[in-house]
């Protein structure tokens, strides 16, 4: 279990990347709800904290592959892969990502 | 229309055979390539690839499971040679004919060459192949590496080179690399990234010659001088793969001439990717070559234009551990102001620059090196703003 940061400091429709190896991008959605994925996208070299959130979807900012937040699966190309998808918990209002096993969707 | 000939096995050949079956089209697909592999990503030739960072199976554009959900028929390692005046019939180098009711033209562009590029060392970077000589050669040792020519694909590859430790020289016959896509004051901005990798930078200087007689030895410059070198990259451009299509009744001019919805002359024939001049430009840039089969193949089954490319254009390139994005057109007299971010010492700062390029109060383009968030949110404000009607006659 990771802390990432207070609830307070990831405002609705903001994400954080949490420096582990591999990385992971953590979402909060304009509904509020909290996402964590791997933060790098399986098609080339992007951080996908870095991309655009719409709803539960998150555009690649290099080649604008999109990644459903809820499952970790590509909704489009050029991604072909899904990424991870990680637990999120809010204890004591700091979010903690509880990292996947590395089988699972890894890519 | 009972079979569709997509010539050109490579990004907008690919994306065209996904789009002919996603739009339903369920006749016979045939797909000729002359390189002998399956479709594979270039971009990452100049950059992850060279540097040893992506393995070939990264290049892979598709694999076994969705080539089979293609069911087309692959002829790779087959060239084309000729296109009927009809636009009916695709005859092949070994004497084969493919006789076909559409045809998706997506040969894209070959690598510009210097005379004397016989020599053993002088290598140009377009292909895997390319790619595979290339890194070989470097992984023996340090080399005196003459990058020639300054744009991006050599900007990325003397980045690549320098990653990995040999020393490398960029020629650049202009004043400044990258003017025609950046204009000259970002240009500048751009250029001072060789800094970063301790690469030198020679402008204003064209090349003479090669030395050597087996081997390269140097580059002369045409001012007299003579650079030692025992690899030479030559990249000075693109010219798009036209040639087979002389003997057919298709306009070429630097390209596949066409509409604004990829549509050439015969209306049963279109042209995607590096090798389609679509409404006026020849745009080499990887986003171009994904966009562009979803409406040449909308057109193509309808037998008309009915739709037309209006995306803005965009390209990205990673050098010297920097990332540079760009979208929009920008036209000489543009200011540019920075809107985030900074400049140190003329080239990008530690944590790079949002820079917007503006025209009567408008916004035209916009470039950023390493903040993708904010370039992000501001080409989606540039699609918006620009997408009130274009004339038809673009
Ligand atoms: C090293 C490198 C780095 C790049 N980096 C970037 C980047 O960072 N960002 C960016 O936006 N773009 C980049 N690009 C550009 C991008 O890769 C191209 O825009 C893209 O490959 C165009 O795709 P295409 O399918 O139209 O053409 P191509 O990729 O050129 O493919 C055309 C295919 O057709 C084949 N062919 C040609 N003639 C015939 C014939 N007569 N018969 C049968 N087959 C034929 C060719 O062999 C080739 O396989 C880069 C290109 C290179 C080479
Ligand atoms: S790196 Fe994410 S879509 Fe290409």
């Amino acid at each position: 279990m990771i802390p990432v940061c207070r609830f307070e400091d990831l405002p609705e429709g903001e994400s954080v990347r949490v420096g582990t190896t591999p990385p992971i991008a953590v979402f909060r959605t304009e509904d509020g709800e909290l996402y964590a994925i791997d933060d790098t996208c399986t098609h080339q070299d992007a951080s996908l904290s870095e991309g655009w959130l719409e709803g539960c979807l998150v555009e690649c900012p290099l080649h604008a592959a999109s990644f459903d937040l809820r499952t970790g699966q590509p909704t489009c190309l050029p991604a072909r892969r899904p990424v991870r998808t990680h637990r999120v918990s809010v204890d004591d209002g700091t979010i903690h990502v509880h990292v996947a096993a590395e089988e699972g969707t890894a890519a | 229309m009972r079979t569709v000939t997509v010539v050109g096995a490579s990004l907008s050949g690919l994306y065209a055979a996904r789009e002919l079956r996603s739009q339903g089209f369920d006749g016979r697909l045939v797909i000729v390539g002359d390189e002998p592999h399956r479709p594979y990503d270039r971009p990452p030739l100049s950059k992850d690839f060279l540097t040893g960072r992506a393995s070939e199976d990264h290049l892979a554009l598709t694999d076994d499971e969705e080539t089979t959900g293609l069911d087309a028929e692959w002829l790779l390692g087959k060239r084309a040679r000729g296109l009927d005046a009809r636009g009916r019939t695709v005859l092949l180098d070994d004497g084969r004919t493919v006789s076909t009711d559409g045809v998706v033209i997506a040969t894209g562009a070959s690598a510009r060459r210097l005379p004397g590029s016989s020599l053993t060392g002088v290598h140009t970077l377009r292909t895997l192949d390319d790619a595979r000589a290339l890194r070989d050669e470097l992984g023996g040792g340090p080399r005196q590496v003459v990058v020639i020519g300054g744009g991006f694909i050599g900007a990325e590859t003397a980045s690549s080179c320098a990653a990995l430790g040999h020393t490398v020289t960029v020629v650049e016959a202009a004043p400044l690399p990258l003017v025609p896509h950046l204009g000259a004051e970002m240009a500048a901005v751009c250029a001072a990234l060789h800094r970063r990798g301790e690469v030198d930078l020679v402008t204003g200087t064209g090349v003479a010659g090669l030395r050597g007689t087996a081997a390269v030895t140097g580059v002369a410059l045409s001012d007299g001088r003579v650079l030692p070198a025992d690899t030479v990259i030559v990249g000075i451009g693109a010219t798009p793969n036209t040639a087979w299509l002389a003997g057919s009744t298709l306009a070429l001019h630097d390209g596949v001439l066409c509409d604004d919805g990829c549509v050439t002359a015969l209306p049963q024939v279109v042209a995607v990717g590096d090798v389609a001049r679509v409404g006026g430009t020849r745009a080499e840039h990887w986003t171009s070559a994904t966009e562009q089969p979803r409406v040449a193949v909308a057109n193509l089954l309808a037998g008309r234009t009915l739709q037309t490319v209006g995306s803005l254009p965009y390209f990205w390139s990673d050098q010297y551990g920097a990332r540079i994005q760009f979208a929009g057109r920008r036209q000489d007299g543009d200011t540019v102001r920075i809107a985030e971010g900074e400049l140190a010492d003329g080239a990008p700062a530690e944590g790079g620059f949002l820079a917007l390029y503006e025209r009567d109060g408008r916004t035209t383009a916009v470039l950023s090196v390493d903040r993708p968030r904010p370039f992000m949110r501001a080409r989606r404000e540039l699609v918006r703003g620009g997408s009130r009607p274009q004339p038809a006659a673009l």
